[in-house]
């Protein structure tokens, strides 16, 4: 439960880092501590990413996806958060570590780029100057004309018009989707091993959102970085991820390969975040089904499976199960690497007949 | 840039005119008899039916607008102004002559400059170079016990009225405990004594700076706070920053912004003279000069000070303007 507790945890020896995927996080747990009790933002939460893989995060706001990530870079402020259990990056380990190694971790072996670009950029220094300080702090012998340079060249690669003069240009002078380029090129510009992209197309049109989303995916195939994606958008995890975690009130209710998950939900909750997406293609006929109530309070989240309150389906569930126990993650009926969280025995079957002749009339005739 | 700094000197000049008339028509037709002072001198306090002739004489029987004039002209070319039955010239800027002495106004207020100045400028510095840092410190700090100790501790001093905690400091430091530093306080120019000119004011410093970092400790630490949540330092800390970089560079920069304002407007008031301390300290500066003149019905002189203190607060505030775009873009390119 402490911070200090995983210093002394021994490190991996060498023969597993060799095997173990870029990025392992084992029973990863951040609380909060404040006046009203201790918020329990992510609570045992376990994946890996491999370098050339995407890992999508989905959840609705206040499930943990962006604090689990956050602590990926040590940026959680470590008088106000508990954080514990293990984050390792090919094989070090993160939790505990000290400031000094931390940052030269950050936005050099892992990068983030965040949301609102408007925002996340300094309003009052040169868009050039950000990034290249990106770069200096992490090449303490380039030059700031090697900086600037190397700025420019990045400007580039993200497809900025005229780099050379948008370089001295202000956020508040680049679009929307300039300046989430401009994130993503100063997120890169340092060629990280984990690309961390927290809700990357949230502020962003349509029409730039998969631009954008295809920018990440050259960048991805050319630098052979392992990429976490955070959203809550399906139809961005579709086309992205190789992987899929999703989370509900801080744990991870449903863990597997992207076509698994996407095709073969078990878990009631990612039923009802297919159910609340929007399909221009699909059957008019087809509904959207949004999920009842509200997330529930990290503060004192529901007893037994923390989805209970909002699921349709526990009373196929016998007893009061779903109310009193929490239901591990593990292994659905399609095995191996897909895990779930739920009591249901036949998550399958209710979802075939009951969840898609909902939202898919079409794709439910076809089995 | 260059065409902002004009706009905005155009415009201040017009605001300026605004607030000359302002100031003149308010004692033009204010309650007191403008000419009495004058009279009462000139005739040893029988003044009675020669009133009348004082009046004529100031100028008061004509259209306040023609008596206007005059006042802008002079101030702009000089002009000649009848006191009684002499008439005595008044050089450019001329913001008349003293009711009580004959005394130039503007002259007078020259020499009075130096002072005010003096203890403006060093009140200020100590307050910025106080208030800045600790604000920061406990920013940096927020929660935490120091920073608690801190905000409550400062809260009691700037609770307690000015004037009472300027006057207990000197009551305490040159009258009771009789510090040979705060020995005499007092305005001594630069150029004869630099090191008189530093003891005798050194008091007024630390009342006015003690004083005024509590608020500049206070808005530092506000805006700060608010500054280091902005997504745009966790941007400078996920690039690998270290914390000093992240707070200096990217914080303070946008945390300064509100408190260049307020700094701006509250130098310009002390700029325009600063009564309770040039009183408590014995400094013989613009505010004590404005405050004497209110007593003796000095009109000259009242309307003097005013019009300076006008001219100060929109120079001062011009200034904010600038340094504002200075330091943010969005402000300069807009």
């Amino acid at each position: 439960m402490t911070a200090a507790e995983p210093m002394t945890t021994p490190a991996p020896t060498g023969g597993s880092v060799e095997d173990e995927p870029l990025l392992v996080i084992e029973d990863l747990t951040v609380r909060f501590p404040t006046e009203d009790g201790v918020v329990s933002a992510v609570t045992d939460l376990s994946y890996s990413v491999d370098l050339g893989k995407t890992l999508g995060i989905v959840g609705e706001s206040g499930s943990g996806k962006s604090v689990s990530s956050m602590a990926v870079l040590g940026l959680h402020d470590a008088r106000t958060a508990r954080i514990s259990g293990s984050i390792r990056l090919r094989g070090a380990e993160i939790v505990g570590m000290s400031e000094a190694k931390l940052r030269k971790l950050r936005g050099n072996e892992v990068a983030m780029i965040f949301q609102d670009a408007l925002a996340a950029l300094h309003p009052f220094y040169r868009v050039g100057n950000q990034l290249a300080e990106a770069y200096q702090e992490h090449h303490p012998d380039a030059s700031k004309r090697d900086a600037r340079r190397k700025a420019i060249e990045m400007l580039d690669r993200v497809g900025i018009p005229r780099p050379d003069r948008r370089v001295d240009d202000f956020p508040h002078q680049f679009s929307g989707g300039m300046r989430q380029r401009a994130m993503i090129a100063m997120g890169l510009i340092n060629d990280p091993s984990l690309l961390i992209a927290d809700e990357p197309t949230t502020a962003l049109d349509v029409t730039v959102q998969a631009q954008i989303l295809d920018l990440l995916q050259d960048l991805q195939r050319e630098f052979n970085s392992a990429v976490i994606i955070i959203t809550h958008d399906l139809g961005v995890i579709a086309e992205m991820a190789d992987d899929v975690l999703v989370m509900y009130s801080g744990r991870a209710v449903e863990y597997g390969p992207c076509k698994d998950i996407l095709v073969h939900p078990e878990m009631p909750y990612t039923w009802g975040l297919l159910s609340s997406v929007p399909d221009v293609t699909s059957d008019p006929d087809a509904r959207m089904i949004p999920i009842p109530g509200n997330p529930p309070s990290l503060l004192a989240p529901p007893t037994g499976c923390p989805f209970h309150p909002r699921c349709a389906h526990r009373d196929k569930v016998p007893g009061d199960l779903c109310r009193t126990a929490l239901p591990e993650l593990l292994p659905g009926g399609r095995g191996g690497h897909h895990v779930k969280r739920c009591h249901l025995t036949n998550p399958d079957a209710i979802y075939e007949a009951e969840v898609l002749p909902e939202i898919a009339p079409d794709l439910a005739e076809e089995r | 840039m260059f065409a902002y700094v004009v706009k905005r000197l155009l415009s201040g000049v017009v605001v300026l005119f605004l607030v000359s008339m302002t100031i003149f028509l308010v004692f033009w037709y204010g309650p007191q008899e403008p000419a009495q002072v004058v009279c009462d001198r000139q005739t040893s306090n029988r003044c009675g039916e020669r009133i009348e002739l004082y009046r004529e004489n100031l100028g008061y029987n004509n259209a306040w607008y023609e008596e206007y004039g005059t006042f802008l002209k002079g101030i702009a070319v000089g002009r000649d102004i009848k006191f009684g039955n002499r008439e005595l010239s008044c050089a450019a800027p001329c913001l008349g002559r003293s009711y009580l002495n004959d005394a130039p106004v503007w002259e007078e207020m020259k020499t009075r400059m130096p002072a005010t100045f003096s203890v403006a400028i060093g009140g200020a510095a100590l307050y910025l170079l106080l208030g800045i840092p600790i604000g920061i410190a406990a920013a940096r700090r927020r929660g935490t016990l120091a920073d608690k100790a801190l905000v409550s501790s400062f809260l009691v001093i700037s609770s307690i009225p000015y004037y009472l905690f300027a006057l207990l400091v000197w009551l305490f430091l040159t009258i009771s405990w009789e510090i040979p530093l705060f020995a005499e306080t007092g305005y001594f120019p630069l150029t004869d004594n630099p090191a008189k000119w530093f003891s005798g004011l050194f008091l007024a410093w630390i009342a006015l700076g003690v004083f005024g970092c509590t608020s500049y400790t206070r808005y530092t630490r506000g805006s700060m706070v608010e500054v280091l949540g902005e997504d745009y330092i966790r941007t400078a800390k996920a690039k690998g920053l270290a914390s000093t970089k992240v707070v200096y560079k990217h914080g303070l920069r946008s945390a300064l912004v509100p408190v260049v304002t307020i700094f701006g407007i509250d130098f310009g008031t002390l700029l325009a003279g600063t009564i309770f301390t040039e009183q408590i300290f014995d400094i013989e500066g613009i505010g004590r000069w404005a405050l004497n003149a209110v007593y003796q019905r000095d009109l000259p002189v009242v309307a003097a000070t005013a019009l300076f203190g006008a001219t100060i607060l929109i120079i001062s505030n011009l200034i904010v303007d600038v340094v504002y775009s200075i330091l943010d873009p969005r402000v300069r390119f807009s």
